[in-house]
Formats: structure tokens, C-alpha cells, sequence
């Protein structure tokens, strides 16, 4: 008899579980879950489709050629944009050189040294309020600051623009990496003696690298394929680079140029340009995060 | 097996030391860590008043009392690491081994070289065991291959982790147990020889077991350290210390022989915590 009624029990709790409440409630369950899966797979879709389209378009026209040739001239065939290719690598060093010094070692200023003091707080605003500065502003401000001053379009001033539009994203995504640290280790590391200098160096910036360098890869990727700046500074060319002080040809120039003439190898070839860009960037991005992965 | 290890590492250490090893002073100092009139405040919040007492070497000091007390806080002020913090400031004076740690001539960094410190949760590096070790060291510019390497295993045999340890130095210290891993840590903190050894709940975060091998070497480190600790745990200060101190509020209410604390205490709030009435 006993038993029968210790039985019971899990039978009514399931009875219960079946009450319209609970039914109701499963549904609604289901139903959110469902709505952030689709809304998920929604996303994706204009990635693949951006990638797809590339791809489809780009890739008939690829070859080594590509790289080793000089532009065609408007209405020929053939050739390539080496040149370009090697104008947005130089460009975007540039601008990682001129940037990422800057941009981390004030992030370890405001984040390690004096988090809260009036500069700290004046550098974080300032870096907030460049992030939504257009690229153009840039482009303006480089064509006025150096493209003026110095007498002519050249890479020094296309990295210069480059440079200001990402030392805000430099700064900001290495201040929250270097937040993410963990306060033990620094505690450790003061308790065991070590100075400011040594923390930093030896333990907050080595934990804290992946995640600075996740940043400086997103900066890279904007750098790659920004235009407006590089129109101002940096203009075209259809020849090979002599030297830092003359007009140099970019990848998105020569995508925003040729994709805008009335000339159909010219349009195939844009989209092959932006092929490259896609795949040299996401070359760099990958090396980076093999090289500074988390051990 | 700790015992067995405990008659023959120790002496040798004490003897190839220099300064602070226990064979040089011939008496131990009873006020070796000395707190006079010590006040302290988190921004306007005072979160010590008028404390005073006298550490002796190279014996174990229990801190206990309940959260928010004062304790952490005072543990903490012996190597200055609450200056970390924004605001703080204090009143009074901490002496070490006669020697106000508030001296100007005083280096905080070689205040904190000489005073080892184990925390709450361990937090090893994420790097080697053997790096972990011998950070002390490298920040203090020491190259020399053949040192380091003694360090890590006297500090390793020292924390009784030796055994476990000694093929994986080139490990990742995150790859240990959380037992292993506060071991290491009181490794770390007595590879560059301090005087004084700080310990902030060291087995709050760790299962019996591990805390039983910490304990014991505890014991063992006594013979050449000087070791504060904080604890929750009542039995852990009746187990491993010699002198308690009871602070409750801010104020330290009675500090004296662990067994009288824990048999006779002479204050009514000292008997009320610790037979469980409060706190």
C-alpha cells in the first residue's frame, strides 16, 4: 500500500506539469528561442552574401598578374594594381606605426598610472568623440595639416589620415583590454615588490596582448578600406611607388575608381581588388591571433 | 612526508642565508611588527581606530573577527599594498623590526620584497610554474641560471609541492588544482626569502584537504617566518597559530595567546564570536 502512494507521486507531479500554465509558458520558451536562432542565421546572411558576391566576381580575373602588373589604362585589358596593393600595405603601416604607440601606451596611461585624473578623463572623451568623427573629417583635416603644408598628395599623408581615424579604436579597444586583466595579478605582482613599469611589462600588457591586438586587427581592417581620407591625401596613381612623398595608389581608390567607369574590365577588375582587400585582411587578422594567441 | 621533509631542507636553507635567515638574530624579536596608534580610512570612512600591538618573530599571528572588521585591512597596511587604492590614509605608525615603514629613507618596493603576501584566491601568473617562482627574482634583476633555478626548488620543496611539481616547471601554473595552485603561490611569496609571511584567508577558497597541507606548512614555515594570517575559520587559529587577535568594528578588542583566546578570553564580544553568538 505504501509503495502504491510513494509511487504516485512523480505521476501527479507530471500531471501537473501538463497544466495549461505550464504549457503556455513552454511555448513562450520555445518561441524567444526560436526568434534569436532565426534572427542569428538573418545575420549571417549579409555577410555569406557579401562574400558570395565577391568571390563570384572577383575571382575570374585573379592571378599573380594582379599583383605584378601596373592598372590598365581606361578601355584597355589586362594588367593589374600591384601598385595599389603595395600603396594600402605602406598606407595602413603607416598609420598602425603612427597609431598604435599612441594608442596604447595612452590607454596605459589612463588605465594604469592615473585612471581618474582630469587628463585621464579628457583623453577617454576625446577618443569616445573620435570614434564618430566621418573619415572624411579626416581626410580634410590630413589634406589641410600635411597635404598643404608639405605641397602635394602623398603616403605619408594618406597614413597621417589613416593614423587619426584609428588611434581612437586603438586606444579604446586596448583600455578595455587592459581592464580585463585581472586585479590579482596586479596585487600579486605589487605584493611580490615589483614597481609600476615592472606590473605593466611584465604581467598586465603580456595577459592583456591577444585583446590589444584584436584591436589594432579591427583598426587594420577599417585602415585597408577606407577611401574618403585616401582621396585627399594619398589621390592615385598608376605607377609604381618611388618614394613616401608622391601620389600613391590605394586598393579602395582604385576599387572606387574603376567600379565608376563605363568600361567592363574595369568593373571585373574592381571586384578583384576587393577580393584582395578581403583576403589580405583577413590574412593579417588570422596571423595575429595565431602569433598572439592566449597561452 | 612532510615531516620527514621538514628535518633536512629547513637547516640548510637557514644556513647558506645571509641577513634575515633565523640563525643570524639569536632572540626573537616580540615586537617585530609593531602597530602604534594605527588609524586608517578609506576615503572619509574610518576603518581602524587606535590600534596597537606587537608581532612577534617568527611566530603565527591569527587575525579573526567578522567581515568588515579590519583585519584584511590592517594585514594589508604592513606591506602598504592598500595604497593601491584611491583615497585611503592613515594615522600612527607600523613598525618593522624597529623600523617605521612610513620612513621616508623607506622603499615601498623593498618593503613589499621583504614581506611575502598570499591572497584569498590564488592568483598565479599565467605563465610557468617555474617563471611564477622566480618573478620576485627577475624583477629584482637576477639572471644568474643556476640561482633561479635553487629558488624554485627550495621554494617548491619549502611550499611542499616539490614532488608534484618538479616535472611540469615549464608548465602552465593555471593547469595545477586550486590546492596546488595557493601552494605555489606561498612558493612565489618565499622564493626571494622575506621576513614576514601575510596570509589573507589562504584556505577560504580551498576543500579540506588542501587546506590540511597548507596548515601544515604553515607549522612548518613558522620555524623561519613570521607569519600573519587572516582566518574565518575558528578552528584554523586554534590549530596553526600561537597568538589571535580579535577585531571587531575596526578596533582590535583582545589580542593575546591563542589558547587563552580560545579557552579564557578576558572580553565579553570575543567569547560571543568565537563560540558563534554573533558575527
Amino acid at each position: 500500500m505504501a509503495d502504491i502512494a510513494t509511487a504516485a507521486q512523480p505521476t501527479d507531479f507530471f500531471a501537473s506539469a501538463k497544466s495549461a500554465r505550464v504549457g503556455v509558458r513552454s511555448l513562450w520558451s520555445k518561441l524567444l528561442s526560436g526568434i534569436c536562432v532565426g534572427l542569428a542565421l538573418l545575420t549571417l546572411v549579409p555577410l555569406f552574401s557579401i562574400v558570395f558576391l565577391v568571390l563570384k566576381n572577383g575571382l575570374p580575373l585573379l592571378s599573380w598578374r594582379v599583383f605584378t602588373e601596373l592598372p590598365p589604362a581606361a578601355g584597355m585589358t589586362g594588367g593589374g594594381f600591384g601598385n595599389a596593393v603595395v600603396g594600402t600595405v605602406l598606407m595602413v603601416g603607416i598609420a598602425l606605426v603612427l597609431a598604435t604607440p599612441f594608442g596604447v601606451l595612452s590607454a596605459i596611461y589612463i588605465n594604469e598610472y592615473e585612471p581618474f585624473s582630469a587628463l585621464s578623463n579628457a583623453v577617454r572623451f576625446v577618443a569616445k568623440l573620435l570614434t564618430g568623427i566621418p573619415s572624411i573629417i579626416c581626410g580634410v583635416f590630413a589634406y589641410a595639416v600635411i597635404v598643404l603644408t608639405t605641397g602635394g598628395f602623398s603616403a605619408w599623408a594618406g597614413g597621417f589620415a589613416l593614423a587619426i581615424l584609428i588611434l581612437p579604436t586603438i586606444l579604446l579597444t586596448a583600455e578595455q583590454a587592459l581592464l580585463g586583466v585581472s586585479k590579482a595579478y596586479r596585487e600579486a605582482s605589487y605584493g611580490l615588490g615589483a614597481t609600476n613599469f615592472q606590473t605593466i611589462w611584465r604581467v598586465v600588457l603580456p595577459d592583456a596582448m591577444p585583446a590589444i591586438m584584436t584591436g589594432i586587427m579591427l583598426a587594420v581592417a577599417r585602415a585597408a578600406g577606407e577611401t574618403a581620407p585616401l582621396i585627399f591625401t594619398a589621390l592615385f596613381s598608376q605607377f609604381w611607388i618611388q618614394s613616401l612623398s608622391e601620389p600613391t595608389a590605394s586598393l579602395s581608390v582604385l576599387i572606387f575608381n574603376f567600379s565608376t567607369l563605363p568600361f567592363e574590365h574595369q568593373v571585373k577588375m574592381a571586384w578583384t581588388a576587393s577580393l584582395v582587400l578581403v583576403i589580405l585582411v583577413t590574412i593579417a587578422n588570422i596571423t595575429a591571433q595565431v602569433v598572439f594567441r592566449r597561452r | 612526508m612532510i615531516k620527514a621533509m621538514d628535518s633536512q631542507p629547513p637547516p640548510q636553507t637557514a644556513s647558506s642565508h645571509g641577513t634575515s635567515a633565523p640563525g643570524d638574530s639569536p632572540q626573537p624579536r616580540a615586537d617585530f611588527i609593531k602597530v602604534s596608534d594605527f588609524n586608517f580610512y578609506y576615503g572619509k570612512k574610518q576603518a581602524l581606530y587606535k590600534v596597537n600591538m606587537d608581532i612577534p618573530q617568527r611566530q603565527v599571528t591569527a587575525f579573526i573577527g567578522p567581515s568588515g572588521c579590519g583585519k584584511s585591512t590592517l594585514l594589508r597596511n604592513f606591506n602598504r599594498m592598500n595604497e593601491l587604492i584611491d583615497g585611503v590614509h592613515h594615522e600612527g605608525d607600523i613598525f618593522l623590526n624597529g623600523r617605521s615603514i612610513y620612513d621616508k629613507q623607506m622603499e615601498v618596493i623593498a618593503l613589499r620584497r621583504s614581506i611575502g603576501m598570499v591572497f584569498q584566491k590564488s592568483n598565479p601568473f599565467p605563465k610557468s610554474i617555474y617563471e611564477n617562482i622566480v618573478y620576485s627574482l627577475r624583477i629584482a634583476g637576477v639572471q644568474s641560471r643556476s640561482v633561479l633555478d635553487e629558488t624554485v626548488e627550495r621554494s617548491l620543496r619549502g611550499a611542499a609541492l616539490w614532488d608534484e611539481a618538479k616535472d611540469r616547471l615549464q608548465d602552465s601554473a593555471l593547469g595545477l588544482s586550486g590546492g596546488q595552485m595557493q601552494r605555489l603561490c606561498i612558493a612565489r611569496a618565499i622564493a626571494n626569502r622575506p621576513e614576514i609571511l601575510l596570509m589573507d584567508e589562504p584556505c577560504s577558497a580551498l576543500d579540506p584537504i588542501a587546506t590540511a597541507k597548507v596548515e601544515d606548512l604553515i607549522h612548518e614555515l613558522k620555524a623561519q617566518f613570521t607569519i600573519v594570517i587572516v582566518t574565518h575559520n575558528m578552528q584554523q587559529a586554534t590549530r596553526c597559530s600561537d597568538r589571535t587577535a580579535f577585531f571587531y568594528l575596526g578596533k582590535l578588542i583582545e589580542y593575546d595567546e591563542t589558547q587563552k583566546i580560545f579557552t579564557n578570553p578576558a572580553e565579553r564580544q570575543t567569547e560571543d564570536y568565537i563560540t558563534g553568538r554573533f558575527g
